[in-house]
């Protein structure tokens, strides 16, 4: 028994099935990114930008959100662990 | 296009250094705790930077001053698989890190480990593999900081300074740009540049944004743009027989353009910098929160790498004053034949400033490892943290003037060639690192074996790659990949190759009972935060180790 068990939370267990869920959500944007050949394309061109450019510039803002949404899962599974003081 | 000096463009250039000189003078004071002895203060700001400081920070110092001339002049010679990359990489690095900074942050944190070699170090109990680790950190970071000098050198050269006249004046300008860079970095340790980083960041949002809104309209829309991209990089370049380069990469190039990224993504965090950046922060979260917050920056470097194709259309033409062609030239030429010479001092400092901020954290960062795991580890193991820190502070200015030393005396072809090896050595730490922050069951003789192969994989490779136009040595970042039979990153492969080895060797060193060190962290030290208890040293000896 370690003398830091006392601080790991085991009273609130990690919840496993929000912490898959937040990986899945981690893994999403890597996927969609090193699939070059999803993407690897000129049409539909946007407002000038051939598809291969806007699609990886979406990815920023999808991206953000997969991360920002796994953040609150993992808080929901390890309360206290994660705090959320700041 | 280069006759003469663009006064307003250097007063401008000139007002904006110095304002930063005196933040990064005036940063000692900020946050000052009591306990300045600690290489902790000196080296890690005190580890208080909470989510915006660490934003500022972390922005600073991963999108540097080089990225931001390198991208655009890669887009501009050589199109999307060698440029756009960066885009993609940068995107997936925030999931990637998120998984396990956090977890870097907690054990460090418990245990005041201030590198990632002292990690190993606690984590396998093997001098010698942490040792790897510090000297790969520290190889891999010096010509980092050289290519700073690289960028600031852009900048004056289309100012019209240096090229010209006699050596030492030509150099005066980076020599005192550098010093006042290195006195203030000395005296204030990472609290300066997490101050100048301010104005960096803010410097860098405000050019690239005016530039993109305005430029594409001068030269004719981006409908335009993309069609000069396209024309550029498809038509036959004469010396190769092959196209100039890459619009939208074929199937050939899918392989090479997702493992630059991935590549690129798993290495960043294991330089030294990224990582003196993300233990400087306050709580366990706070390098996720970033990862949320931080592809800002990525957006950014995706506008700028864009305006390495503005300049094909806007017909720049990036000439140095050695009138030879230099495509590293050409986002500030274009900024200097598009905008009054104001706003152009304005992007010229831009650069430069964004050069000064990784340069401080790398030069800290370098000299932390120096410090704590060749200095305390082999020399002076009874080190107080007076020592520490004083070693430190000594060691930063060694550093930043062997980069200055490398760039002035040396072609910067090499500083270039060596970074290209930097990227590729510094992934081969990663299994050390982030699979030890998962599990022990690595054997650390299988890392040090697997480490091993992978830098001499990994240099032999990029050696043997010669440019077909110039016959130079280290002529690019993707080679053959063995069994595979697609173009993909050198790093990547030495990576597979390193975890393969270190992976076997650890089955074989387990059956011949080969002993190894003692693990002095616990499973619980990789999930504390801000205001848990931490590990005093005296008490290590007594721990059970799980």
């Amino acid at each position: 028994m370690s003398p830091y068990q006392s601080d790991t939370g085991a009273d609130s267990p990690t919840n496993k099935p929000l912490m898959a869920v937040a990986a899945v959500l981690l893994m999403i944007p890597v996927v969609g990114l090193l699939w070059v050949g999803s993407y690897a394309a000129v049409e539909p061109v946007v407002a000038g930008f051939p598809f291969f450019i806007w699609y990886q510039f979406m990815w920023v803002f999808l991206c953000s959100a997969c991360t920002a949404a796994a953040l609150r899962l993992i808080r929901m599974a390890r309360p206290r662990q994660t705090g959320g003081r700041r | 296009m280069n006759a003469g000096v663009n006064y307003t463009a250097l007063a401008v250039l000139v007002a904006l250094f110095l304002l930063v000189t005196v933040m990064g003078f005036w940063a000692s004071n900020w946050r000052r705790s009591e306990n300045q002895e600690s290489l902790d203060e000196w080296g890690l700001g005190g580890r208080t930077f909470g989510v915006w400081i660490t934003w500022f920070l972390l922005g600073g110092d991963l999108y540097t001053a080089y990225t931001f001339v390198a991208v655009p002049a890669a887009m501009f010679a050589t199109g999307a698989v060698a440029g756009f990359f960066a885009v993609p990489y940068t995107i997936i690095l925030y999931p990637i890190i998120f998984i396990y900074m956090a977890r870097l942050w907690s054990v460090s944190y418990r245990h005041s480990y201030v590198t990632s070699a002292d990690f190993v170090r606690g984590r396998y109990g093997s001098r010698e593999l942490a040792l790897a680790v510090s000297v790969t950190g520290i190889l891999a970071t010096m010509p980092y900081i050289a290519l700073q000098l690289v960028g600031i050198q852009a900048v004056l050269e289309v100012v019209g300074l240096g090229g010209t006249g006699n050596v030492f004046m030509n150099d005066l300008p980076l020599l005192i740009a550098f010093t006042l860079l290195a006195a203030y970095t000395y005296s204030a340790g990472l609290r300066a540049p997490a101050m100048i980083a301010f104005v960096k960041d803010t410097l860098i949002y405000l050019v690239i944004l005016v530039a993109i809104v305005y430029l594409p309209s001068k030269v004719g829309g981006w409908a335009h743009v993309f069609e000069a991209a396209r024309l550029k990089m498809t038509s036959v370049n004469p010396a190769t027989g092959a196209p100039v380069g890459v619009f939208i990469p074929a199937a050939q190039s899918y392989w090479a353009y997702a493992t630059l990224a991935l590549g690129s993504a798993m290495a960043l965090f294991m330089y030294p910098h990224s990582i003196t950046a993300t233990l400087s922060s306050r709580s366990r979260n706070t390098i996720r929160q970033n990862a949320t917050i931080l592809p800002a920056y990525s957006f950014v470097l995706g506008l700028l790498a864009l305006l390495g194709w503005v300049a094909i259309a806007a017909g720049t033409k990036p000439i140095g004053l050695d009138g030879k062609v230099n495509a590293q030239l050409v986002i500030p030429q274009l900024f200097e034949d598009y905008f009054p010479g104001w706003f152009a001092g304005v992007a010229f400092a831009a650069v430069a400033i964004g050069a000064l901020v990784p340069a401080a954290i790398m030069s800290i960062a370098a000299a932390n490892t120096f410090t704590r795991n060749i200095y305390r580890e082999w020399i002076n193991p009874h080190a107080t943290h007076a020592q520490e820190t004083s070693v430190s502070k000594i060691v930063s200015l060694l550093v930043k003037g062997f980069a200055l030393v490398f760039v002035l005396t040396l072609d910067k072809q090499n500083a270039i060639n060596f970074q290209l090896l930097g990227g590729i050595w510094i992934l081969q730490t990663f299994p050390a690192i982030v699979f030890g922050l998962y599990t022990r069951w690595f054997h650390s003789w299988g890392l040090l074996a697997g480490w091993a192969v992978g830098m001499t994989y990994g240099t032999v490779t990029a050696y043997n790659l010669v440019n077909p136009v110039t016959g130079n040595h280290f002529g690019g970042s993707v080679a053959m990949i063995p069994v595979i039979g697609q173009l993909g990153y050198i790093a990547l492969t030495a990576f597979a190759l390193n975890a393969l080895i270190a992976a076997v060797g650890t089955v074989v060193l387990n059956v011949v009972k080969v002993p190894q060190g003692r693990d002095e962290t616990t499973p619980q030290c990789y999930l504390a935060d801000e205001g848990d208890p931490r590990v005093e040293k005296r008490l290590e000896h007594t721990l059970p180790s799980i």
